[in-house]
């Protein structure tokens, strides 16, 4: 099983786009929208959804007023400051970590299970997607995202399909390390400028620390030609593949207010050539082809 | 007065909108880039910086000589992060949650707390800007306890300046919880107007006033206006495409310094944003 992940340590710079994108011109595969916190492939997409479930997260802790003589135990050792002069629990604040649960001497609190999201199973007109929504202001969302990963990789596994085409968050916390982590390989989605080459050195970081291989898009590289060069050299320089560059083209703002991909929306553009071609580029990576052979039948003639 | 900029999905201007927000008000003010897993602010204010501190959280330590392997503290972790396999104890400092649970339930005394690193807090100044900014290490996946460390540099009673991170999970919550005034900014796009909705309810939830500025104004489509004006949500600013903010900002300059047109503009925001918060004030004295 094959799994491409998406990011690109700053926000904003075309992760979604070029995933739907990807996705009209891949075969067989199970998308994956990993970016729980704020989901918009879907936009994309218009998935079917086909199978709901709910996400149960951590469990918040809640004082039963009746039972609670304010004794003070649980303030004194909640380093959330979680728990009010009134002994109320401020859900947002609560860490969920239950210690207040266990010490109480009146049992007082009770430590009921949060729905922090829901998940779907979907049909879509470019195969079978998996994506969530994760509740406002929850906190899991690591958690989530491992979720809908392995549903992702059961799914294509029953499907007979070998590759997951994942959407990532921004950054590199908690979301980014869950859905990167076990991943064949990132394509990091780069914008050139200051912010966009200080990002993308964080987020190699982070793809070394875990040793997966990362791949260089560099998107809109025609606002900045001086700094998609640099962001190319830094990219060699950390041995990481340069797939190509991307223009600016208002194309894909075009197609997204229309709910479509870039293939979908557009003709003739130059963009749409260099998606396909960062896309075959992709395909034949050795990262993404079984002891490096790109074409195993040829090989073995 | 605390302002948080903020947005729902990455990519639309917060740090542009705060960085030439805080050099056009120019006077005495804290920005503190709560954005800790990407800070980019400093690439625009250029601070000097003068003091770096290392901020790191309690895990768990076990002195092996007084355990007695009891298994107490693995009953109380809800995070699995210390597991006792017969006279072994195991902690798995990642997964701690720096709660002192298992410090406290444990009969022996026997554990003691060290600490995991969380990141650098970077101090300095630009001219009359206190600059604040902190920086996750790389691996480290709890971002929010890093940015409650950089939001405790706030002085009371100053105007502090908040570059947020993008999302509506516990990251953001915390670089927006007790702030007084919430600015969100986004794009006119229905990805921008999907992320808007998800952070205009966070913002709902902790009962904050928030302005909007739609950047890249003249792309996409008007849904996000007509929504702005469902939700009463004033419009603070209205910045358009143009292809020499977006080269400003890709050389890491500011747009009030090479466009000083632009300075009445940013620093209007912040006297539109007084001045909603008195209107509110007023009304909320009326109404007792």
């Amino acid at each position: 099983m094959r799994e491409l992940v998406i990011v690109s340590g700053k926000g904003g710079t075309g992760k979604t786009s070029l995933t739907a994108a990807f996705s009209s011109l891949a075969e067989n595969n199970v998308l994956c929208d990993a970016d729980v916190d704020a989901a918009d492939l879907h936009l994309l997409m218009h998935p079917d959804v086909k199978q709901r479930s709910d996400f149960m997260g951590g469990s918040i802790a809640e004082i039963v007023a009746d039972a609670c003589t304010q004794c003070g135990l649980c303030r004194e050792l909640c380093r959330f400051d979680a728990i009010d002069k009134t002994f109320v629990v401020d859900g947002l604040a609560c860490e969920g970590c239950g210690l207040c649960v266990d010490i109480c001497p009146e049992e007082a609190i009770i430590f009921p299970v949060q729905k922090c999201g829901e998940w779907f199973v979907s049909e879509t007109r470019f195969g079978p997607m998996v994506h969530a929504r994760l509740g406002i202001a929850e906190e899991n969302s690591g958690k989530l995202v491992s979720l809908i990963r392995k549903e992702a990789r059961c799914l294509a596994e029953k499907k007979g399909f070998d590759l997951i085409l994942t959407d990532g968050p921004p950054g590199i916390g908690c979301p980014v390390i869950a859905s990167i982590s076990g991943a064949t390989v990132l394509v990091i989605v780069v914008e050139p400028s200051v912010s966009g080459l200080h990002d993308m050195i964080r987020v190699a970081d982070l793809a070394s620390y875990f040793r997966i291989p990362g791949m260089i898009i560099v998107n809109k590289y025609d606002l900045n030609i001086q700094m998609t060069k640099s962001i190319e050299e830094k990219a060699q320089e950390r041995n990481m593949t340069l797939l190509g560059r991307v223009p600016f083209d208002p194309l894909f703002t075009k197609s997204m207010v229309q709910g479509k991909n870039i293939f979908e929306y557009g003709e003739q553009e130059e963009s749409l050539n260099a998606v396909r071609d960062i896309w075959h580029k992709i395909i034949q990576s050795p990262f993404m082809n079984k002891l490096g052979i790109v074409n195993f039948k040829a090989t073995i003639k | 007065m605390i302002v948080s900029v903020a947005s729902g999905k990455g990519g639309t201007g917060k740090t542009m909108v705060s960085t030439n927000m805080a050099l056009a008000i120019g006077e005495r003010l804290t920005f503190l880039d709560c954005d800790v897993e990407e800070p980019n602010a400093h690439l625009f204010l250029k601070p000097k910086i003068e003091q770096r501190e290392q901020v790191s959280t309690p895990v768990p330590l076990v002195d092996e000589q007084k355990c007695t392997f009891c298994k107490k503290c693995s009953d109380v972790c809800r995070f699995n992060a210390i597991v006792v396999v017969g006279t072994n104890d195991m902690i798995f400092k990642d997964l701690c949650h720096s709660c002192g649970g298992c410090m406290f339930v444990c009969p022996e005394n026997a554990i003691s707390e060290t600490g995991r690193e969380l990141g650098t807090i970077e101090y300095g100044h630009r001219d009359a800007i206190r600059f604040v900014q902190g920086r996750l290490r790389v691996g480290e996946a709890m971002s929010p306890p890093m940015i409650r460390k950089v939001r405790a540099a706030a002085v009371p009673h100053e105007l502090t300046i908040i570059d947020a991170p993008p999302g509506t999970s516990c990251p953001v919550i915390a670089a927006m919880k007790g702030v007084d005034f919430v600015l969100m900014v986004t794009e006119p796009t229905p990805f921008g107007l999907h992320d808007l909705q998800l952070a205009v309810e966070a913002v709902k939830i902790l009962d904050i006033p928030a302005g909007l500025v739609i950047n890249r104004c003249d792309i996409g489509d008007r849904k996000v206006y007509e929504y702005a004006e469902r939700q009463n949500l004033p419009i603070l600013l209205e910045i358009p495409f143009d292809r020499k903010i977006a080269e400003t900002y890709s050389c890491g300059q500011s747009i009030v310094e090479v466009m000083p047109e632009w300075k009445d503009k940013f620093k209007g925001i912040y006297r539109d944003i007084e001045l909603h918060l008195e209107g509110l004030r007023k009304r909320v004295s009326c109404e007792n």
